[in-house]
């Protein structure tokens, strides 16, 4: 590849966000022609730099290469004019519209006085869908497609201008083995018109089926390229979760009770399938996976968010139905949940009434609300807890990451759960704070109650974990012990290879 | 079959059912309880009909492409006082005096302009300001009926033109003048929506803004152009019955907007954007009609027939959300 001029080159590309570095001098390359994988865990980066690159951010130092030209992008319409297409993960289409004006969206082919030039818009959209060997025309209504066809219109976008590189993000998260072979299809297609491909994913075998070279991105810092050819999974694995982090298991184990949640074949539409686990008292239960593995919508399903539409849920070996949060509530099940500050708590009211929300309706004296009973069960949590604030009036919205949540687990406490399910505890919490959190989910299993952990990070579901339950797809690959746990063989069931399947 | 197909089939055919329902009601009904020995579904009374549907539908078809955008116009009724105002009055002004009957078309234009540039005012703060068009366009609704009330007091404004009334009143094919006029704009209309770059836009943009703008539709601009279709709406429908009547008091057009909204959202027209009918409007305007129509001819007076509609509406908002429900795994909120 010596000699080429590379489709897109990345010159030390720096972004940081308030407090955070999120890029770190990053450098790469993209030949015409090739097939480029980005790997990193999440939070490692790379989807900052996919935003760079599709000009929705402006990198602080640093400059994008197309071709020979460096190039400033403000808009991502500006990157598609430059030849730089970006297939969203998450769908961005319009679902009342058809097919093609999807796929033309904001180019709608014109005659004159500004009419849509029809005939010319479906014959250009339906050239593009047969090399795409789809099974809908030009005129379907997008919202009547599957999410898997929807992806496909969405990746036909890629094909309506002349493209130098093309950014696949997660392209396969929705689609059968079929559609993948049509899509890889489709990228050697690309290829062969000398077309720069990004493809970023984290399903190994994918990424060794199609692609030339691997960069791994850690922490916002570029680690190095590989060649696919050259290389095997566990050196991937290897430079993407890298030595420097804390991966030490959890060694102690309490005395662990009777059975307090079991779960039974759950499923719920296209969400998960046959999700079985038990939970006992005293025990931490972490579920690890990648984003859109399905465990927070198990989570909301235990909580009463969701109804399954298959399955048990026993408490203490009592089956149970639950219809609603007040619901769960009720039968002894809390849910912190995964976005803090909109799911979790009232940022404008303060430290007292954000921990009482859940019961402030039983906490009265007469016809008012018993302000001193309050402020008994805030002062007690918060000694319990050792929630730092100057006092009960302080606004939840002026504390610390780490102290905010220790006011959404503490208003959960103070509800007497037997199940206390904890979805991505420390997202945005500084490391300070984290493992603090971390010996509080330790000290509560002590105390008897039953955890679970939902997490995208790994140190911190081998840290707190006695179990792990490892999901993929809607599925549950493996459940490991603390002492059978290895990066290697997590990594290998979320990303859906080998695992020997744990009934 | 396909799954939701019927569901489909239901929501779009809906509105036509309806009004089908509805003439059956009140010709079954008539025959007991009206006062007068006509049927209801008598030639001049469908013709009177329509006719009296136009100032309502022209409006109507505005406000479908305004929500198919995803925006709101409250103002629409305060707009057609004005240019009620605007097409009397100036047809008095001293300098078209010299004009003879030649000042019809030139206070046409005024009222026409005046509506386009009210709309536009209204659009250009939406614009610009990013501020949600339901408040923008309360303001302005607030605002505009001010201007009304400043011109002539609490007095009605009143000229009457013969040959503008004998136009106003003229039949051609049947029909009467303010019938072709609900009928021209329908098609207009509709023609707008569905074959123009503008019109397909405008339902990008209500669907799903994010995806608009990242496919590098100007979003600002069509929302401008929308507005000031309106605003044209308006004024052409104080045109078509201010011709005829020839007076208008302060009050005119309250609570015309709300009226217009409601037939929309009869019409199937979605609150959030992205979808909605011109077609279908239309029968939601005649739905309504009939409605107050059929329900005078059986002898209900006029509180009574704003009940009905009302419970109607909710009636219908229920069914289409419960048509709409998707799989039970959805996220309750």
């Amino acid at each position: 590849m010596t000699g080429q001029t590379p489709a897109l080159r990345l010159e030390g590309i720096v972004k940081t966000f308030p407090g955070v570095r999120a890029l770190d001098g990053v450098s790469f390359e993209v030949m015409p022609g090739e097939v480029h994988a980005l790997m990193g865990e999440n939070g490692a980066g790379k989807s900052t730099l996919m935003k760079v690159l599709g000009g929705i951010y402006q990198p602080d130092e640093g400059q994008i290469i197309v071709g020979e030209q460096p190039v400033v992008m403000r808009s991502p319409l500006e990157a598609k004019a430059k030849g730089i297409v970006f297939i969203h993960q998450e769908l961005s289409l319009a679902e009342e519209l058809t097919v093609a004006e999807n796929i033309y969206l904001g180019e709608l082919p014109r005659k004159r006085f500004g009419l849509v030039d029809w005939a010319k818009l479906e014959e250009q959209t339906n050239a593009i869908l047969s090399t795409l060997k789809v099974g809908f025309d030009a005129k379907t209504r997008v919202g009547d497609l599957s999410i898997a066809n929807q992806q496909m219109v969405e990746i036909a976008r890629a094909l309506t201008v002349d493209a130098k590189a093309v950014i696949f993000d997660e392209p396969t998260a929705s689609l059968t083995d079929a559609e993948k072979v049509v899509l890889f299809d489709v990228i050697t297609d690309l290829q062969s018109r000398g077309v720069g491909i990004i493809y970023i994913s984290h399903r190994m075998e994918e990424i060794f089926k199609i692609t030339d070279r691997i960069s791994v991105l850690r922490d916002g810092q570029y680690r190095g390229t590989l060649q696919t050819a050259e290389t095997n999974e566990e050196d991937v694995t290897q430079l993407m979760i890298g030595r420097a982090l804390d991966l030490s298991r959890n060694e102690s184990h309490h005395e662990l009770g009777e059975v307090a949640l079991e779960v039974r074949g759950l499923s719920c539409g296209h969400l998960f399938r046959d999700v079985s686990f038990e939970v006992r008292s005293g025990e931490v239960v972490g579920f690890y996976g990648l984003v859109g593995a399905g465990r927070t919508e198990i989570a909301e399903t235990l909580f009463g968010l969701r109804d399954p539409s298959a399955g048990q849920i026993l408490l203490s070996g009592q089956e149970v139905r639950i219809h609603s949060p007040a619901d769960a509530i009720a039968k002894g099940i809390s849910l912190v949940p995964e976005d803090r500050k909109g799911q979790g708590l009232v940022l404008g009211m303060n430290c007292r009434d954000n921990m009482t929300l859940p019961q402030v309706d039983d906490l009265k004296a007469g016809p008012f609300v018993a302000e001193g009973a309050e402020v008994s069960i805030f002062d007690q949590y918060r000694d319990r807890l050792d929630i730092r604030t100057p006092g009960w009036k302080q606004l939840v919205g002026n504390l610390s990451g780490g102290n905010q949540q220790k006011i959404v687990i503490g208003k959960w406490l103070s509800m007497h759960p037997s199940v206390l399910i904890v979805d991505e505890p420390t997202r945005g919490i500084d490391v300070g704070s984290k493992s603090e959190i971390h010996n509080l989910i330790r000290d509560l299993a002590a105390q008897g109650y039953a955890v679970i952990v939902i997490s995208s990070e790994m140190p911190e579901v081998l840290h707190v974990s006695d179990r792990i339950v490892a999901m993929y797809n809607g599925r549950i690959m493996r459940t490991f012990t603390s002492e059978e746990v290895t990066e290697d063989n997590l990594i290998q069931a979320i990303s859906g290879l080998g695992g020997d399947r744990a009934a | 079959m396909k799954p939701g197909m019927l569901s489909n089939f239901l929501k779009r055919g809906a509105i036509w059912g309806f009004i089908a329902l509805e003439l059956i009601f009140f010709t079954v009904a008539g025959e007991y309880l009206s006062l007068s020995e006509k049927a209801f579904m008598d030639v001049d009374n469908m013709l009177l009909l329509f006719k009296q549907s136009a100032p309502i539908g022209i409006i109507a078809m505005g406000m479908t492409i305004i929500m198919i955008n995803g925006n709101i116009d409250l103002s629409v009724g305060a707009i057609y006082a004005i240019c009620a105002i605007v097409l009397l009055d100036s047809m008095t002004w001293p300098i078209f005096a010299g004009l003879g009957d030649m000042v019809i078309p030139v206070a046409w234009v005024l009222a026409l302009l005046a509506g386009v540039a009210l709309g536009a005012l209204n659009g250009l703060i939406v614009w610009k300001t990013g501020v949600d068009a339901f408040i923008v366009t309360l303001g302005s609704m607030l605002g505009y009926r001010g201007l009304v009330f400043m011109y002539n007091g609490e007095q009605p404004t009143s000229h009457l033109n013969w040959t503008l009334v004998d136009f106003a009143e003229a039949q051609f094919l049947g029909l009467h003048t303010a019938t072709w006029f609900l009928l021209i704009v329908t098609a207009a209309i509709w023609f707008l929506m569905n074959r123009t770059v503008h019109g397909r836009n405008a339902y990008a943009i209500g669907d799903n803004r994010e995806a608009a703008v990242n496919a590098g539709i100007r979003v600002g601009p069509h929302m401008m152009i929308n507005f000031m279709i309106i605003g044209f709406l308006a004024a052409l429908s104080a045109v078509v019955f201010y011709s005829e009547s020839g007076s208008v008091n302060p009050n005119d057009g309250e609570l015309y907007e709300l009226w217009v909204i409601t037939a929309v959202v009869l019409g199937g027209t979605k609150l959030t954007g992205g979808a909605g009918s011109i077609i279908s409007t239309f029968g939601g305007v005649l739905a309504i009609q009939l409605l107050r129509k059929g329900l005078a001819h059986i002898g209900a007076d006029t509180e009574t027939v704003n009940l009905v509609i009302g419970l109607i509406l909710i009636v219908v908002l229920f069914l289409d959300r419960q048509l709409n429900i998707k799989g039970k795994e959805e996220l309750k909120v």
